[in-house]
């Protein structure tokens, strides 16, 4: 036994709402897990493991693990949950690819999901960090960005009108992906006339709260390509976490991002990702990431990415597009967000992205972020390793 | 369903730093950070361990009750604060505040008053409660001082 190579085979997700109170919590994940299993023409019986994540706190129960059982198709299956907060979903998805190359599992389900609806999502969120330190001034996700927002406008001068250029980019991706929840075209002037909720983040700036869920099967290479004639084969990743406090950290740009996506690149042998990237699905959760991210990410120097992001370049007929899928701002079912960037960008791959689809990819890129500024960055690939 | 006017206390070990730290501030009004031996990094607040360099910290560093800001934004929507159940009292200013002396920055309250002062690099001190209990909120909050 030893490393395997191994490849996501088959997603599905489920259609993302404000408020789906059609389902609860199993009946949602169900939703997600039918889908996927559909799509690889799996059924329950072929998967060896199933991991899970959310953010556990945010619906108030626990153990997701034992109490979703039904729907995620765990029944006397080995089960792990997993949660890491934002980046729940691509820890979860990573995790499918280590237990299927260590040779342990040949296929493992891997699901993401949340009901936002359920929780006071700022709350909840401030919950998870220092009581004494953090909490006095924090306000969630928003107050956190917001903080990195001002640090990144004033040091490389960008402006709003710069980050809602991204906001603009992502809802128009949108509207090509019928499983997507914000699918009404905004404008610049839309964006910029939002109210302010802090400083600079308006209310269009950011992501919305969503219900929904995600799953994806990964498969080894003994049985990836019997199951999909194009899957999404694991190259490189990495994943880093900064700091221990919120005022620990360099905000001028996102460090964990840099050194992640250095060093899958090189694991990948990417040298030049603008150019030899071809899409990328990145947790951008609100409009200045889609800036100051860009640029830890690699593809262009720092203060380069309002020119990027305003001349086209990432848009779907751009060099690099990013985001086909509308990504974060368009749809945020926290747990489930960074595995439908890797399900999105591995649907890229396997060239079933329908009217979201880029022409042609075969290498695409799926970051995930967590609330301490945290980042981690896969890279899929139609070629097998 | 809601949870009603339930309560759910809970203990919270701030450690030796934190405490020394916070009656440090009740007892002089004196902001103390924690130098790391290997890297030099001054913390405020002050912990055990610098992670980079995973080494315990023990040498203790007297900082100003001044420093600017490092960052800051300006709360405008209306959130639950958990630690109370109620509502934040918005508008806030939120700032990051890289005290003299210090190498990270200490989060706290930024008046706003006059919010055109409130700016990346601006000047601001501590401003301190008449009576002090050894609590974060000893420290009323930071004001723009040029």
């Amino acid at each position: 036994m030893g490393k395997k190579r191994t490849a996501i085979v088959a997603t599905g997700q489920t259609h993302h709402r404000s408020s789906r109170l059609d389902v609860n919590g199993i009946e949602l994940i169900n939703e997600a897990v039918v889908r996927c299993l559909e799509d690889g023409d799996l059924t329950i019986e072929d998967i060896d493991a199933v991991v899970i994540g959310n953010m556990d706190h945010f619906e108030g129960i626990n153990y997701v693990d034992t109490w979703s059982i039904d729907g995620s198709g765990g029944f006397m299956k080995p089960t792990f949950k997993l949660t890491t907060g934002g980046t729940t979903g691509s820890t979860v998805g990573q995790s499918g690819f280590y237990l299927t190359a260590s040779g342990m599992f040949d296929k493992v389900l891997c699901i993401g999901w949340e009901k936002n609806s359920e929780s006071d999502t700022t709350a909840a969120i401030t919950t998870a960090f220092d009581p004494i330190w953090d909490r006095l001034v924090f306000a969630g996700a928003i107050g956190g960005l917001a903080v990195e927002a001002t640090k990144y406008m004033s040091e490389y001068g960008a402006t709003e009108e710069d980050a809602a250029h991204v906001a603009v980019r992502d809802r128009t991706h949108a509207l090509n992906n019928p499983y997507a929840q914000l699918r009404k075209p905004i404008t610049l002037e839309d964006v910029m006339s939002s109210p302010m909720l802090s400083d600079p983040i308006k209310l269009l700036d950011v992501c919305p709260r969503t219900d929904g869920a995600c799953a994806v099967v990964w498969a080894n290479e003994d049985y990836a390509e019997k199951i999909c004639s194009r899957p999404a084969w694991y190259h490189a990743g990495s994943v880093k976490h900064p700091f221990n406090l919120l005022g620990d950290t360099d905000l001028t740009t996102l460090v964990s991002m840099e050194l992640a996506s250095k060093e899958a690149y090189k694991k990948a042998g990417i040298k030049e990702p603008l150019k030899e990237i071809d899409v990328m699905e990145l947790y951008l959760p609100y409009s200045c990431a889609g800036l100051s991210w860009i640029e830890a990410i690699g593809l262009c120097e720092r203060g380069g990415a309002p020119r990027l992001v305003r001349d086209g370049v990432t848009n779907m007929d751009g060099e690099l597009p990013i985001n086909p899928s509308g990504g974060v701002i368009a749809t945020n079912c926290i747990g489930a967000t960074a595995l439908l960037r890797m399900a999105e960008a591995a649907i890229q791959v396997m060239g079933k992205g329908g009217d979201r689809q880029v022409p042609d990819v075969e290498t695409a890129v799926a970051t995930g972020f967590g609330g301490c500024f945290w980042s981690d960055i896969s890279v899929l690939r139609s070629k097998k390793p | 369903m809601h949870s009603g006017e339930g309560e759910q206390p809970f203990h919270y070990a701030i450690g030796r730093y934190g405490s020394k730290f916070l009656s440090e501030i009740r007892d002089n009004k004196q902001f103390y950070g924690i130098k790391c031996p290997k890297c030099g990094k001054v913390y405020v607040p002050p912990r055990e361990v610098c992670g980079p360099c995973f080494t315990k910290m023990t040498e203790w560093v007297k900082v100003a009750d001044e420093g600017k800001l490092y960052s800051y934004t300006i709360l405008r929507f209306a959130f639950l604060d958990p630690e109370t159940g109620k509502q934040k009292p918005v508008p806030y200013g939120y700032a990051f505040i890289t005290l003299d002396g210090a190498d990270t920055a200490f989060q706290h309250f930024v008046e706003i008053t006059d919010e055109s002062k409130v700016k990346v690099g601006a000047r601001v001190k501590a401003i301190f409660e008449d009576k002090r209990y050894g609590k974060i909120t000893d420290i009323k909050h930071f004001v723009i001082i040029d």
